[in-house]
């Protein structure tokens, strides 16, 4: 799981990416606080070929599931 | 052509915002505002600066409406969206140190990455120049933040904190416009130059509301290109030249002049620029290194400090106080070329860059 809450773009793409990049995951959440960073990370994922299931917990954060295809 | 599709269905927004924003600048500019400049948030920043005599550059001393119709609009829309979410405590004495070192390069270049590209359309190849040294400068940041560079998380914080900074705009904005004796206005030169207030404070609003939307942003196009090979942002900001190119070619048409009024290509002679190509290089290598780590240019940066992101609006005091800065300090250029303390005012800020990107690599978690 990724915490990426605070931190300002492109932050949350950056960490999502090293994440895939390094352990090739089949499934990954990612959290983050702002619906910049929730399409930043949901378009990157989708581009690196993961389904994205965005979920939104109370007090405006997201929580996004990626998951392999 | 399946893919192209879906590029400009994904897309469409920030390449409409980004035609619109064009066309705002022509427009704008054909109402008053100096050539080339449309709403350069370093000029105009630069201006307000003036205006609060917090320098004493005659010619360039102005409240400027678009500054805060950009702030007032993307605050409207964020709150209607239900995107004001007010943060902050990522570093700001950093952020504020970043973006005077910001407006700092951007004064030596003579414009904002909008400008910039402005300038392009108008034919400034000085402006080419400054885009070689603008995409370096965000390719140097890339750099770092790959070296999981960051100035730290932020906070939640309560709806005044969000809404302080919009406000004070507002305030300052309504006491230029009674005529409080405190506020300087030009009475020549750039700072003399503008449109009516009601039409740049019209434009201001609806950029704003639609950059908060649209998410576009000069650096962002640039660097998601190069990190992940997205390429939506930068074509938001090739809509922007497209427009300002094609714009400009109009209002020839339209008021029967030769196109050369508006486009001239050369370097030689153009609106408020300067020749000196290696501190335009350079100039502009400042603005797109410190960009790239604040997370945004400054017209970006105008619109998060509109969604209460109080890290930005202090980023945004802190290009005000670079503006001060760079005029006090003789840092700023001219038509005439750099100021005379241009050339190591820009060796100093990318010093001073390189240490907080040195000192801010996170170790990995």
């Amino acid at each position: 799981m990724i915490d990426a809450r605070g931190l300002s773009c492109p932050l949350p793409v950056i960490k999502t990416k090293q994440a895939i990049e390094k352990e090739h995951p089949d499934a990954l959440e990612v959290l983050v606080d702002n619906a910049t960073a929730k399409e930043n990370v949901s378009r990157f994922a989708a581009h690196a070929g993961y389904r994205v299931t965005v979920k939104e917990l109370e007090d405006e954060e997201y929580s996004l599931r990626l998951e392999k295809l | 052509m399946e893919k192209k599709e879906s590029f400009l269905k994904k897309h469409w927004l920030v390449m409409l915002c980004g035609l619109l924003i064009g066309a705002a600048a022509v427009v704008l500019t054909a109402f008053g505002n100096p050539a080339n400049m449309g709403f350069c948030i370093a000029c105009f920043l630069r201006d307000i600066a003036g205006s609060l005599k917090l320098h004493q550059a005659s010619i360039v001393q102005y409240f400027r409406p678009e500054i805060v119709g950009i702030v007032v609009g993307a605050m409207l829309m964020a709150l209607i969206g239900k995107e004001f979410k007010p943060k902050a405590g990522s570093s700001p004495i950093i952020r504020f140190t970043l973006g005077a070192a910001v407006m700092v390069g951007a004064l030596v270049f003579l414009g904002c990455p909008l400008r910039m590209v402005i300038r392009i359309g108008g034919g400034d190849l000085n402006a080419i120049i400054g885009l070689v040294g603008f995409a370096l400068g965000i390719l140097i940041g890339v750099f770092f933040l790959k070296k999981n560079f960051s100035l730290g998380r932020a906070y939640k914080q309560g709806k005044v904190e969000g809404l302080a900074f919009p406000v004070m705009l507002t305030a300052g904005f309504v006491l230029s416009l009674i005529g409080v004796t405190f506020f300087a206005a030009s009475a020549e030169g750039p700072g003399s130059k503008h449109a009516p207030i009601l039409l740049a404070l019209g434009v201001g609003l609806v950029v704003g509301a639609l950059l908060q939307k649209s998410r576009l942003c000069m650096v962002g196009g640039i660097r998601d290109a190069v990190m992940f090979k997205e390429f939506g942002l930068l074509a938001g900001f090739g809509c922007i030249l497209a427009a300002v190119l094609g714009g400009n070619l109009l209002r020839a048409l339209i008021e029967g002049v030769p196109v050369s009024t508006y486009i001239r290509f050369g370097f030689e002679g153009q609106p408020v620029a300067h020749t000196e190509w290696l501190w335009n290089l350079l100039g502009m290598t400042v603005v797109g290194w410190g960009c790239a780590l604040l997370g945004g240019c400054p017209l970006r940066q105008l619109v998060l400090a509109g969604e209460g992101n109080t890290d930005s609006a202090i980023t945004v005091l802190g290009m005000i106080a670079g503006a001060a800065a760079a005029h006090t300090l003789k840092t700023a250029s001219s038509a005439d070329g750099t100021g005379v303390n241009g050339p190591i005012a820009t060796i100093v800020c990318l010093v001073v860059i390189l240490v907080i990107s040195v000192t801010h690599l996170k170790k990995e978690n």
